[in-house]
């Protein structure tokens, strides 16, 4: 029989949730780190046991916890990502917390990326228990300056994010910057190039879109069913793009044009390279980013993009200011998939009818911050 | 020399107190990470810095830094600072 399990990162901890083929009932395992922000708590598909989660306190110093066994204990890191010791006289980065952890390769097992605030990439080649920084991103001059500085980015610190992995090459590599665009490796992480082609940028301030500094991608997905397609939420709209193509198409043109493509999360179908979730949230004014007037709702593409359709049966249809960050949505692999989304008033909600029904699983939880999917 | 240790950081020692000797303050902090793996770094950055909402006191004054002097007789209070939320 198998397992659905939904890894649920907060403010204030972490939470397990557990339930069987039906995902009808699910149990509460929890919360673990209580107190703690965890960022992001990931399985590792490899061996399906192992969890890494990125914690912190608001007093103490970032983290790494590994367990072994699904949480029962947990190890920390002997070496947490940390940006290199400045030298004497100038002023070098810290790493507030780590934001996004990323298995490697299914052929590099014990391999790990982290992304960190302010913009860091890290790599642990000893299952998370020590972390080496990518000298070639952290400290690199053009890096640094496309990376501009903590008052570039989101309210609680820009952020390296997105790390990608080709299931097809353990060296080819992307990863988003907010701020800082999108960027490739062929190599391993040994080099690597821009990817902003056909991304807008902020109207208004005459920001040069052929700098990556004023671009603010909030979430890179890759489709597992056709890697050569990648889809994401910016700041400045939804895009797909078709590798080896080199420009991002902008599709949340086709989105309603009162609901507009403004938002953080997205999400792809493991099976299907035509089929996407994005969870629209207002980009007006001041930038409330909670759901369009009040009314939230998924919105489904299934045909890369030409076409959306809303998806909200079960919500509330009035006074719902959802907030839904770029890690809090997710699908599990079952057919009909399981979609989730976690809210930052604390709501995990599901739909096991790939988006068509929905419903809370969960209330009165922290401010969620991640969300992950498991089928064991 | 005694080191009193704040709550958030007792799942590392498995107590209120701790014993480490050192010269100087930052001497004293990697004696406490040798006993205690991990903890140094939740209190003192990649930059050799004191973490924005620690503080540490020694004999009930406010340390001036990691090269301050310290004599076996000293008390350290580590303190994690009244913010959060």
């Amino acid at each position: 029989m198998t397992t659905t399990a939904l890894l649920v990162s907060t403010r204030k901890g972490a939470w397990i949730f557990r339930a069987d083929a039906s995902r009808t009932t699910w149990a509460v395992d929890g919360p673990h780190f209580l107190g703690q922000i965890i960022n992001h708590l990931v399985l590792d598909p490899r061996d399906q046991l192992t969890l890494l989660a990125a914690a912190k306190t608001g007093h103490l110093g970032p983290t790494i916890f590994r367990s072994t066994d699904w949480g029962a204990h947990w190890q920390e890191a002997a070496q947490p990502p940390a940006f290199a010791k400045a030298p004497e006289g100038e002023i070098g980065r810290v790493v507030d917390h780590t934001f996004w952890l990323t298995p490697a390769h299914r052929n590099e097992p014990d391999v790990w990326y982290a992304g960190t605030s302010p913009q860091g990439l890290f790599r642990s080649a000893d299952g998370g228990a020590t972390w080496a920084a990518f000298s070639g991103i952290n400290d690199d001059p053009q890096y640094r300056a496309w990376m501009g500085s903590e008052k570039d980015g989101t309210p609680d610190g820009p952020k390296l994010h997105s790390i990608v992995v080709d299931p097809r090459d353990s060296g080819h590599l992307y990863f988003a910057m907010s701020g800082g665009g999108v960027h490739e490796s062929l190599d391993g992480g040994a080099t690597w190039r821009v990817l902003i082609s056909g991304l807008n940028v902020v109207d208004g301030y005459g920001f040069d879109a052929a700098n990556p500094t004023f671009h603010d991608p909030h979430c890179l997905r890759l489709c597992p069913s056709n890697p050569d397609r990648l889809y994401q939420q910016n700041h400045c709209g939804i895009y797909r793009l078709d590798r080896p193509a080199e420009s991002w198409v902008r599709i949340g043109k086709n989105m309603p044009e009162e609901v507009g493509d403004i938002g953080f999360p997205m999400t792809v179908h493991p099976r299907d390279d035509k089929t996407a979730w994005v969870f629209p949230m207002d980009g007006t004014e001041v930038w409330p980013r909670t759901s369009p007037d009040g009314k939230p709702a998924v919105y489904a593409t299934h045909d890369g993009g030409e076409t959306w359709q809303r998806q909200d049966a079960g919500m509330p249809k009035e006074q719902a200011w959802w907030t839904v960050k770029r890690q809090s949505m997710c699908c599990d692999s079952h057919d009909p998939l399981g979609l989730y989304f976690g809210t930052t008033s604390g709501e995990l909600w599901m739909s096991r009818d790939e988006g068509r029904n929905w419903e809370c699983i969960a209330r009165h939880l922290p401010e969620i911050y991640a969300v992950e999917a498991a089928v064991l | 020399m005694k080191v009193l240790i704040p709550s958030a950081l007792r799942s590392y020692t498995q107590s209120a107190e701790a014993e480490a000797s050192g010269s100087t303050l930052g001497e004293l902090l990697v004696g406490l990470d040798r006993q205690y793996p991990g903890i140094r770094f939740r209190v003192i950055d990649e930059q050799h810095q004191v973490r924005r909402h620690i503080r540490i006191f020694v004999n009930g004054m406010a340390a001036n830094g990691l090269s301050q002097l310290l004599q076996p007789s000293d008390e350290v209070v580590i303190v994690q600072a009244l913010s959060g939320g």
